[in-house]
């Protein structure tokens, strides 16, 4: 019953054109890119003074859609649970925004996006994009909407490396920032499952070395890819307590059907993917992932240095995949910058979807969070 | 906003806080202290607890707080990074107290300690008569889940002081709200300490502890 109540209710997502020839926009890798999309939503009103923005971030297979429903569909946007009226970002005193990275598929200009220069889609002819050149655009969207300073910036995972690379590029165009189960960094390990990912879309034949749009897509590689990042976004207790060791009556064990449950899931979520995701987008963005450090040229006493921001850290106990050890080095590097900072590691057995379902300690921490940083005038 | 019932413990460290100072309390709890410092001294406050529930008391009450385990100690703080860090009843909890008194007298000018005193006279009554681990009311666990891992006196705590070179600087003793003025070790249930830095003694206890000293010429 309340569920509608609590909803943004219909939403229509919205496009933000820049950086057309000739002034394409200058990336990271030195290439240039232009005419860019992103495709963005927004939830509440802007106030008059524009100091009630927050900007969320997504994460690998997120998109601008975090909530509220679009005409026609069932399932809410991403991180409904989060933004709403009443809710952890409350849609009646917020103004959230949340865009599609470039390089994604969901409306932003990505590799499947149609390249002005030969009229048809990029490919592996789209320039390599990093988390800094995600940021930078998004810089280029709340500039254009007119926000000189966001309330916040917010996102778990790859959102969370969104939200620290505004740490350090914008600090004086945040008030404050919540990076969740995140890292300034990968690691070697989380390095070497998204390379899994990559070597099953580049073993499927259907890839053609990215050049596959307008034919069959490489689903099987993509799914795979896509099973890999789901047994690192659980837990084994999560696993155990959703699967157990249960089977599917109709398979038998030796014939390679989906015999035990957590296969069949694997396998669904898989094919689930490939419907709306694409495996090019999947390569960019994950790349970007990996090549992500914020500690490559700087020291860890100094990466924050002129920041004046209010910051709150969350990481869960059972996240393997992003393990607190990577959260409590940004609560260091915070630290050693004097920066006002809350660390909290939420008890959780979800493993690195805790981001996502552990919405009751998230919603009561940001909320007070939130609520301290609006109060407090000089942030 | 001070609490209705008095509490003359949490009212002394009040006072010997100066006005906007920068507090750091280790064991924060549900932050109580903290937010009342920052109501009534403007102090900036900051805590560490190592228990979520005290976790999310502290950000409902707006106070900036990490959740850690204060036995791995306070590396990331240069020296005396606050005007103030608070031990309130926390210090016999601590797997590694000495570790961590001298973290806290590295990164704080002063050091506010108050501990439960273990040679109050009831709990000696309990421990001669009865023949019990003493359960009072400021020691109100049973021995098995007590959060209380080491067992002082008011005089193993000067003890320790002297051993370590923490000089006291103003002390209080406590039973029942009320402030106890002769033969505290044995009548007074709570003591509260105010320590600093004694002269040398961050060389002192470089050698004691064997690591390196890091401004020694600040202090020697």
């Amino acid at each position: 019953m309340a569920d509608s109540d609590l909803s943004v209710g219909v939403v229509e997502t919205q496009y933000f054109t820049f950086a057309e020839p000739p002034n394409e926009f200058p990336l990271e890798s030195g290439d240039r890119l232009g005419p860019i999309t992103l495709a963005y939503e927004s939830y509440g009103a802007l106030n008059a003074q524009r100091s009630n923005a927050v900007l969320v971030l997504h994460a690998l297979s997120g998109d601008g859609h975090a909530a509220g429903y679009h005409v026609g569909e069932e399932r809410p946007g991403w991180w409904d649970a989060m933004i709403g009226p009443g809710k952890a970002l409350d849609t009646e005193t917020y103004f959230v925004l949340c865009s599609n990275v470039i390089g994604g598929c969901k409306g932003s200009t990505g590799p499947s996006s149609v390249n002005p220069t030969t009229g048809r889609p990029y490919g592996l002819a789209f320039p390599h994009v990093t988390i800094r050149d995600m940021v930078t655009a998004q810089e280029r969207l709340i500039t254009h909407l007119g926000i000189d300073r966001l309330l916040t910036v917010i996102g778990g995972s790859m959102g969370g490396m969104q939200v620290l690379q505004w740490m350090v590029a914008h600090p004086h165009r945040i008030r404050s920032a919540i990076p969740i189960a995140t890292a300034l960094h990968h690691s070697p390990q989380q390095i070497a499952f998204h390379e899994v990912g990559r070597q099953a879309i580049f073993a499927d034949p259907n890839w053609r070395h990215g050049d596959y749009y307008g034919q069959d897509p490489p689903a099987r590689g993509l799914a795979v890819a896509r099973m890999v990042g789901h047994i690192t976004y659980m837990s084994d207790v999560s696993m155990a307590e959703k699967f157990g060791r249960r089977v599917k009556a109709d398979q038998p064990p030796f014939h390679f059907g989906p015999h035990f449950e957590v296969e069949g899931y694997l396998r669904y979520r898989g094919d689930h993917f490939v419907q709306r995701f694409d495996a090019n987008s999947y390569l960019y963005i994950t790349k970007a992932i990996d090549a992500f450090n914020l500690l490559a040229d700087t020291r860890l006493q100094d990466v924050f240095k002129p920041l004046r921001a209010k910051i709150l850290v969350i990481a869960f106990k059972s996240d393997w995949l992003y393990p607190a050890y990577q959260s409590q080095e940004i609560v260091r590097a915070c630290k050693l910058a004097h920066v006002d900072a809350t660390y909290c590691e939420i008890p959780s057995t979800y493993g690195h979807d805790a981001f996502l379902l552990e919405v009751d300690e998230e919603t009561h921490l940001i909320t007070h969070f939130l609520r301290t940083v609006a109060h407090n005038r000089e942030a | 906003m001070t609490s209705s019932t008095p509490d003359l413990e949490h009212d002394t460290i009040l006072a010997w806080v100066d006005r906007g100072a920068s507090v750091l309390d280790l064991g924060c709890g549900d932050g109580a202290l903290l937010a009342d410092l920052v109501a009534t001294k403007q102090v900036t406050a900051c805590g560490i607890d190592i228990d979520e529930h005290a976790i999310y008391q502290c950000v409902a009450r707006g106070l900036s707080v990490f959740h850690q385990d204060l036995d791995t100690g306070l590396a990331e703080y240069t020296d005396r990074s606050f005007d103030y860090v608070i031990l309130k009843q926390s210090l016999q909890q601590l797997r590694q107290p000495t570790f961590v008194l001298r973290e806290a007298t590295r990164v704080g000018r002063k050091v506010i300690v108050s501990i439960p005193n273990f040679a109050h006279y009831a709990a000696r009554f309990q421990v001669f008569f009865r023949g019990r681990v003493p359960v009072t009311p400021i020691l109100p666990y049973e021995w098995y889940d007590s959060p209380n891992i080491h067992f002082l006196s008011i005089l193993d705590f000067r003890d320790f002081c002297a051993d370590q070179r923490f000089r006291i600087e103003k002390s209080l003793f406590l039973r029942r709200n009320h402030a106890v003025r002769v033969f505290p070790n044995f009548f007074a249930e709570t003591a509260i300490f105010l320590l600093s830095h004694s002269e040398g003694s961050a060389v002192m206890r470089a050698i004691h502890s064997g690591t390196r000293v890091l401004h020694p010429r600040r202090d020697a």
